[in-house]
């Protein structure tokens, strides 16, 4: 049986189980305890474990982040929260150096098993420094795995995943997506752990694929819609769910089965997770293509704060069915 | 100041008493065989072209590193900048792992995967080794963290140069320390030069750089590193303080480096006087200073310190012929030790792709 869950809760139900699994998980970050979250994902797990477990932290990205990477290397399991993976900015020599690169710069000798969270995403109407997508960014260093869930079950299933991998992973999360609700599996069915690396087809289609991950899954899941009432388009959505690793199985089985593919990436075009996914496209699945890959991604400027065209900046159903429309 | 501290004697204090004979020859094997082991790495890196990279020596600060690190205990952890050879030697590795790593071979300690600034042996509760000026400060804290998170009595030293102490993360890791209560000693090595850049200027202080931990409400103290006594005292003292009492301090050991910040740093002899570089030989070696002190004392002949340097010269010549016969990576070795998961053969290794070459 599963019970319907927001996304925040089946975080918090995933971190609430892995406390209790491991004595060695923590959680740490701004506004974690106490104030239960900044966006409700913690709350109440203090009132539950305690200081000791869940550590709030002082506005101090580079230090709380680096001292969660020191203490992972002495078998700590910390599961540090950014508040937004926009101020990823100012730990970056911890997110990179320290956590990415140890390991290889040991021989071996050192593993992470950190876990860094957060939102990241625009459309919060925030501005650009507070509406990076970087897992991209992040993804482009050996050392280091992502994944950015796009449903309740997901976020939990991943969540669980990356708490017990013993290397770093970065798990991108979304503002919007916090109060969205699906099915989550009852614990008591059992451990319910989706490994990083499984792409999910969201939805079968025939005549074109659509693949997303984050947010833009469920965009794409809508423009899907529109795309077979309007125009009797049969769209396949797959949902990447993680980037590194990457199921790249799963890009070429949907491409050879309906030869045409938008790809949906919230980053930007330039060295986006798109941009990786339409390269190995390109070379494994060239002779199955029906037409050119297209993308639907950020525009290609800082994040614009105005409401009034914010959401024009990112992919949106419109944008992706005008794009399927260029090649369907 | 380290004038007048320098005439304060502190083989008096009960962690020097506690010294046997053999403890202090100790002492003085482990200073010589980090200046052989570098000496011998300069001769390789000048005249063969076989070691890479930069390579940042030690020589003249020795005594901090060895001092420092004879306190550790099994549950003392230990981490530095760059500058990490001696560090890597007093924690107990072997030259032979060293020399080969500084030579890119598959027999050095982290594989040929480091070089010079990357040395770890976290069996010997050392953990490098870092690349980014102050960037292994937080980590220093972490180390301290896990301590107190898991129960053990113990420290973790965060050393660093004193170019280190204008970098943000070492701020950062100030306060958390200090807030937190975690057991860490951050232990500021100052040789007088961020590279080319002399301390007055590049950093703004008042009296000295430790006393920066005013401002975090935390305890520091100023070191003479060239009387291993006061090293091995006052280092005492604020382990002691952050092992039972959980609180962290900054040391600062004044000390001299008579190379460049690194091999590559062709202003050394410019941006001081050839005078102020053989003042601090003269005066202030401190291995010399060490070994008169034995010999006064009647532990050390110049007849066995001479052995002693004799053994130390020819193990580093031993460790330059171990590292050019040794085998370099291949190939393939170069896809190994990204991922834990991967190298271990996992089943989440198996899922998804992980790496992305053509």
């Amino acid at each position: 049986m599963s019970r319907e869950l927001q996304y925040r809760h089946a975080i918090r139900e995933a971190l609430d189980e892995e406390l209790a699994r491991d004595e060695n998980v923590v959680i740490m970050g701004e506004e974690v305890a106490q104030y239960n979250g900044a966006y409700k994902v913690t709350e109440g797990l203090w009132q539950k474990w305690g200081c000791k477990r869940i550590v709030d932290t002082p506005i101090s990205e580079a230090g709380f982040i680096g001292m969660g990477i020191g203490a992972s290397m002495l078998g700590v399991r910390p599961v540090m929260e950014l508040m937004f993976w926009s101020f990823h900015s100012v730990a970056f020599d911890q997110l990179v150096n320290n956590a990415a690169c140890v390991r290889y710069m040991s021989g071996g000798l050192i593993n992470v098993p950190i876990v860094m969270r957060g939102p990241a995403n625009g459309g919060t109407n925030v501005g650009a420094t507070h509406s990076h997508i970087p897992e991209g960014l992040f993804a482009a260093f050996p050392g280091l795995k992502v994944c950015a869930p796009a449903t309740p079950a997901d976020a939990k299933g991943l969540m669980k995943a990356a708490i017990r991998d013993n290397d770093p992973v970065y798990v991108m999360e979304n503002t919007l997506l916090y109060g969205m609700t699906g099915p989550v599996p009852d614990p008591a069915d059992g451990d319910f752990v989706i490994p990083l690396g499984k792409a999910d087809i969201k939805r079968e289609g025939s005549d074109i694929s659509l693949i997303a991950h984050g947010r833009s899954v469920l965009h794409a899941l809508e423009a899907a819609e529109i795309l077979q009432s309007e125009h009797q388009i049969s769209a396949e959505v797959l949902d990447l769910r993680s980037i590194r690793p990457l199921d790249q199985d799963a890009i070429l089985e949907t491409v050879r089965k309906t030869n045409r593919v938008v790809l949906v990436d919230e980053s930007k075009g330039f060295g986006g997770v798109s941009a990786m996914v339409s390269h190995l496209i390109q070379e494994h699945a060239f002779d199955y293509l029906d037409a050119p890959i297209k993308r639907v991604t950020t525009l290609d400027a800082p994040a614009i704060y105005s409401k009034y065209v914010e959401n024009d900046q990112l992919p949106n159903p419109k944008r992706i069915v005008e794009q399927v429309l260029t090649i369907a | 100041m380290s004038a007048d501290l320098h005439k304060l004697d502190f083989s008096g204090s009960p962690i020097n008493q506690s010294l046997s004979a053999d403890d202090k020859i100790e002492l003085y094997r482990k200073m010589v065989r980090v200046r052989r082991f570098e000496q011998a790495a300069l001769k390789a890196y000048a005249s063969g072209g076989e070691i890479g990279g930069f390579l940042h020596l030690y020589i003249g600060q020795e005594s901090v590193a060895v001092g420092t690190l004879s306190l550790c205990g099994d549950n003392d952890h230990h981490i530095t900048a760059y500058r990490c050879h001696a560090h890597a030697l007093a924690s107990g590795m072997n030259m032979n792992e060293c020399m080969a790593e500084l030579y890119g071979k598959a027999t050095g300690c982290s594989k040929g995967k480091g070089g010079s600034m990357h040395f770890f042996a976290p069996d010997k509760n050392y953990w490098g080794g870092h690349g980014i000026v102050a960037g292994q400060t937080p980590l220093g804290l972490g180390l301290g963290y896990g301590l107190k998170y898991k129960g053990l009595e113990g420290c973790a030293l965060s050393f660093m140069g004193e170019g280190a102490v204008n970098q943000g993360a070492f701020h950062e890791s100030l306060n958390i320390a200090a807030l937190f209560e975690i057991p860490v000693v951050f232990i500021i090595e100052n040789n007088g030069y961020s590279m080319g850049t002399s301390q007055k200027r590049s950093s703004s202080y008042r009296g000295c750089l430790a006393q920066r931990a005013e401002g975090y409400d935390m305890d520091w103290d100023v070191i003479d590193g060239s009387d291993m006594y006061q090293v091995r005292a006052k280092a005492h003292i604020a382990m002691e303080r952050a092992r039972k009492q959980h609180k962290p301090s900054i040391l600062e050991i004044t000390t001299y480096r008579y190379y460049g910040h690194s091999v590559a740093d062709a202003n050394y002899k410019k941006y001081r006087t050839p005078e102020e570089i053989q003042k601090y030989k003269d005066n202030h070696d401190p291995i010399n200073l060490w070994r008169q002190k034995l010999i006064t004392e009647g532990v050390l002949t110049d007849a066995s310190s001479k052995e002693i340097d004799e053994a130390a010269k020819k193990e580093a010549e031993a460790s330059v012929k171990f590292a050019e016969e040794s085998p370099p990576p291949t190939i393939a070795d170069i896809m190994d030790d990204v991922y834990w998961e991967s190298d271990h053969n996992t089943e989440a290794s198996k899922i998804g792709r992980h790496f992305f070459n053509d």
